[in-house]
């Protein structure tokens, strides 16, 4: 990645480690210590900072007070113990992901997965040798706070057309698939237990079944830590992975029946019709209680117009909701927590706003990225700390008919499903779904949580699970992306969607559905026309605010591209923004029927009021050359930019060259692009002589419309104050200011425009000055809801 | 009904119909089934009024233009062959039927061709090419009435200037197919024809 800096990643690969191993160090011996700290107070109350003068030498209290010295500095370990060490925890996992991409080679050969069971084991290696006790992975830590960032970040970015598409071939791998390879595994297990000379003859029929059922499930973990960097195409990926997360269900459901059984050691028929029945309700019970919480959280959003601040936090906590309840009937919480994710998502983002998109987006993925970290260290740590007892035969045994009754299980099933499908799934693909079944740590904590009274061999299990992980971690994670290119499986396609490929695909899906419905056949298109009308009809009514419920997909994903493109635009020119958002912005008033008027009249009104008020402020203010700023937590402003003069020439240059792309954009713009005049080229030199400079008077009734540039959430701050297009003037001239695109908009009558004007602008310059720090209350207003 | 059916569709028609289009035996007659319940007239042909009377067409978007494509060039009726011969364009590609005669000419319902009928879809005025215009029209139909035409047009423009690599302001049929080489056309222009 970085071939001219071999020296530097080296010198930030030791730094990393070396920071990584400075934290392990402290770490190790503060526990050590406080244990010590601990056993050394007799009354448990925990060393404190004792203002009361140290009465343990035998006085009364509070009659005869020696003095102490007052301790300035004293140690309290124990009561911050707990938050401390979570955090070096994910201090460590976190420095550690970083070192590992400073190498590069590295990291393209050994998945991170593997490094980060290898870090555990160091850790925890350490940790027994400085003498503390390793922590071993809780089930609960695991199930109520690990696991569910991943589940969710991949709900709720599922691409949800694939999934559906393939839903069939799906469920058949994750609920047929896995069945399967629990009583295959479970069987032959407990057969080969009952030879002569393993001495595994205590081992049960059911307890077999119990740790097949464990060690059969895909661990949607592990499939995306390894399926990530392969970059294998979407059918695939999608098909395991929608497996790992579908097989939840069984898991669960196969799980409690045989533990609660194998103590009595038989299951009768009924026990068996009502794990179906079971079954049934886990699954279904689980999508309906996400699919609740996933319509109250989108209903939600549709009135958190005035407090964009907390509007990721729904998403989480509604999410973390659904998964909870379940887990309180012992439904699936896994398949709750995707209903939720993929239910609320189109509302979701219709309503909320753009920068509250990407604050949710990276969230989940900053946390998901967390926890699967920290959940493969501590499975390395794990193992360390555990209790193990080894038993060949009993592990050779599971690895191998893990792999067999993998293999087998995805050959079968795919002779039967190549019969319903239009795009036959091929030796290829299937060599790739067997391949990518990976254990991870479910299996590991669907272990511990088994009673050691009830099951004696619990230990052999764990350690056999432990096995079974390792091995499909490291061998098949680490083999399977040598293996992908040498079959040369297609890989992922890089490259956006076009819109040609959206109007084209919408059209292929109006057509098919019309000749369903010619030939009476009523397949997947038409219940999906059906599906998409119901939710145009009534559900988008209700759930999404606004205009935006009436706006068609096709509309909805031309906005998305064209804000994408003109952030690229900034990202890459620096300081052009506009004529993308041009089209848009005026179009977005075109949605809106004529009646809104009215409502658009509003905020003109209060903002060429503003501009009033701020005039007169200005008047008798003085003159200052500081930015005005107003602070407060909850609005988000941008930072202002510390361009010098060097900077600006640099931008200048690029500018110029954006213009020439922006004049070959405009044939397609609405609206022309008027003079450009950047507030930030502007704003700097205002810094330093606010008389000389008079910017070009705008020309016309052209509607402008004002951009922050300095914010780099500038999109949020085009605000249409007012749409005065009477004649289209063409301004392609240029001025040696050519600096980005303002547009900024006439207010209200012509009068005041040519008062703008005389003012020569230093009132405009002033005025995007002020704007461009609005305040609390113009920062609200001027969010408009804008589809990420 | 069932008496009708048989002696109207004799074996030799089934067998080249079979020929033609590639469908079976049992597809092909539970399709004649759908045929004369459709045909109202009873004449053994289909007129739009027959398919208009279909209730769902009626709110698809794309309804007109489906229905026109039954009917080769300015006719009205459209007998059972035609009827087939259409449907044959989205009958699932079966990858034995890869390695039969190259020499033969190409099935109705390669890729190539499904594409074709597709594109006819869109080029109505059948100069084989899209123009802006015929592009509106379709944009208008998909998207309602509440977009202005002027964001329309700029979305028209925009797909235009993406797909249109000679310089001729249009999509032609090639650039058609290359706009659309990532879309997996066999799975989403095919319908499975239950046995």
């Amino acid at each position: 990645m970085y071939p001219s800096m071999s020296c530097w990643t080296r010198r930030g690969l030791l730094l990393a480690l070396a920071l990584g191993l400075a934290l392990l160090v402290p770490m190790a011996l503060s526990l050590g210590a406080a244990e010590k700290t601990r056993r050394s107070v007799g009354n448990g109350h925990g060393t404190g900072v004792t203002l009361r003068p140290d009465d343990s030498h035998g006085d009364g209290h509070g009659v005869n007070k020696t003095k102490k010295i007052f301790p300035v500095l004293t140690f309290d370990f124990a009561h911050v113990k707990i938050p401390f060490e979570i955090s070096l925890w994910v201090l460590l996992a976190s420095l550690m992901k970083l070192g590992f991409h400073l190498i590069p080679r590295l990291s393209s050969i050994v998945p991170e997965s593997c490094l980060l069971i290898v870090v555990g084991l160091l850790v925890g290696g350490l940790m027994k040798l400085v003498g503390a006790a390793p922590p071993e992975l809780q089930s609960d830590v695991f199930f109520l706070y690990l696991l569910p960032p991943i589940i969710l970040d991949a709900g709720y970015f599922l691409p949800i057309r694939p999934f559906s598409e393939n839903l069939g071939t799906i469920l058949m791998f994750a609920v047929v698939g896995t069945l399967w390879n629990s009583f295959f595994i479970g069987g032959l297990l407990y057969a080969v237990c009952q030879i002569e000379g393993t001495d595994l003859k205590s081992i049960g029929l059911l307890p077999c079944f119990l740790f097949g059922s464990v060690i059969s499930a895909v661990d949607p973990v592990a499939v995306l830590a390894v399926f990530e960097e392969i970059h294998i195409n979407e059918l695939l990926h999608i098909l395991v992975f929608g497996e790992s997360l579908l097989n939840d269900a069984v898991t669960v459901v196969l799980y409690h029946l045989f533990e609660e059984y194998s103590g009595l050691g038989m299951v009768t028929f009924l026990d068996v019709f009502l794990g179906v029945i079971c079954f049934l309700v886990v699954s279904l019970g689980g999508v309906l209680v996400g699919a609740f919480y996933g319509l109250l959280a989108a209903f939600t959003s549709r009135f958190a117009s005035h407090t964009r601040v907390i509007e990721p936090l729904f998403v989480f906590v509604y999410s973390y909701m659904s998964y909870l309840s379940a887990e309180v009937f012992h439904l699936s919480g896994i398949m709750a927590l995707i209903a939720c994710g993929a239910v609320m998502r189109p509302y979701v983002e219709a309503n909320i706003s753009h920068k509250s998109h990407t604050t949710t987006k990276y969230f989940l993925k900053m946390w998901s990225s967390v926890s699967e970290t920290l959940i493969f260290i501590f499975l390395g740590v794990s193992t360390v700390a555990g209790l193990h007892s080894w038993n060949w035969t009993f592990v050779t045994v599971t690895i191998i008919l893990c792999l067999v009754a993998r293999v087998l299980g995805v050959m079968g099933l795919t002779f039967v499903i190549n019969k319903f499908r239009i795009v036959k799934l091929t030796n290829k693909d299937q060599f790739i779904i067997a391949y990518g079944g990976l254990r991870g740590a479910i299996a590991f904590s669907l272990g511990y949580l088994l009673h050691p009274e009830e099951f004696p061999m619990r230990n052999m299990f764990l350690t056999t699970i432990i096995t079974v992980v390792f091995f499909t971690v490291f061998v098949q994670g680490m083999t399977i992306r040598p293996l992908v290119d040498l079959l040369a499986v297609k890989k992922k396609q890089e490259t956006k969607r076009s819109i040609n490929e959206e109007i084209h695909t919408q059209f292929l899906d109006h057509l098919l559905t019309g000749i369903e419905d010619i030939c009476g056949h009523y397949g997947h298109h038409h219940w999906k026309d059906k599906l998409n009308r119901f939710n145009k009809k009534y559900v988008k009514k209700c759930l999404i605010a606004g205009e935006r419920s009436k706006e068609p997909q096709l509309i909805a994903f031309y906005h998305k591209m064209e804000m994408k493109q003109a952030i690229e635009l900034v990202e890459s020119g620096g300081g052009v923004k506009l004529p993308s958002a041009v089209p848009s912005t005026v179009s977005m008033q075109n949605i809106q029927p004529k009646k809104s008027n009215s409502e658009r009249a509003l905020p003109q009104i209060s903002k060429s009021r503003e501009e009033e008020i701020r005039k007169i402020l200005r008047s008798n203010l003085q003159k200052t050359r500081q930015r005005l700023r107003s602070y407060n937590r909850h609005t988000l402003v941008g930072e202002p930019d510390e361009d010098g003069w060097n900077d600006l020439l640099l931008k200048r240059q690029k500018i110029m060259d954006m213009d020439k792309q922006i004049s070959r954009m405009s044939n397609y713009l609405t609206v022309p692009a008027p003079p450009p005049e950047s507030p930030t080229l502007s704003r700097s030199r205002l810094a330093s002589d606010p008389q000389h400079y008079v910017p070009k008077p705008t020309l016309g009734n052209v509607p402008i419309i004002k951009v922050d540039l300095a914010s780099p959430q500038s999109p949020e701050y085009v605000s249409v104050v007012d749409e005065f297009q009477k004649e289209a003037v063409p301004l392609k001239e240029e001025d040696e200011d050519a600096g980005g695109l303002t547009m900024k908009v006439p207010l209200g009558d012509p009068k005041k425009e040519e008062q703008e004007q005389q003012d020569g602008g230093k009132e405009q310059q002033r005025l995007m000055r002020c704007l461009s720090d609005p305040g609390p209350g113009g920062a609200e207003e001027e969010d408009e809801p804008f589809l990420p | 009904m069932g008496s009708r059916a048989s002696t109207l569709l004799r074996e030799e028609e089934i067998e080249e119909i079979k020929k033609e289009t590639g469908f079976s035996h049992s597809q092909i007659t539970r399709l004649y089934s759908r045929f004369t319940s459709l045909d109202k007239g009873e004449n053994g042909t289909l007129s739009r009024e027959d398919f208009q009377r279909i209730p769902e067409l009626a709110i698809n978007p794309l309804g007109d233009r489906i229905i026109n494509a039954f009917f080769p060039e300015g006719e009205d009726q459209v007998n059972f062959r035609g009827f087939m011969r259409t449907l044959a364009h989205f009958r699932p590609i079966e990858d034995n039927e890869k390695n039969k005669d190259p020499t033969a000419s190409e099935p109705l319902n390669s890729r190539n061709n499904k594409l074709r009928f597709a594109f006819r879809l869109y080029d109505l005025d059948r100069d084989d090419k899209i123009s802006r215009d015929e592009l509106l029209q379709v944009l208008r139909m998909m998207v309602g009435v509440n977009i202005s035409d002027e964001q329309l047009g700029s979305i028209a423009d925009r797909t235009i200037q993406e797909a249109d690599q000679n310089g001729d302001n249009s999509i032609s049929f090639n650039e058609f197919i290359k706009v659309l080489e990532k879309v997996d056309v066999e799975q989403k222009m095919s319908i499975r024809f239950l046995h």
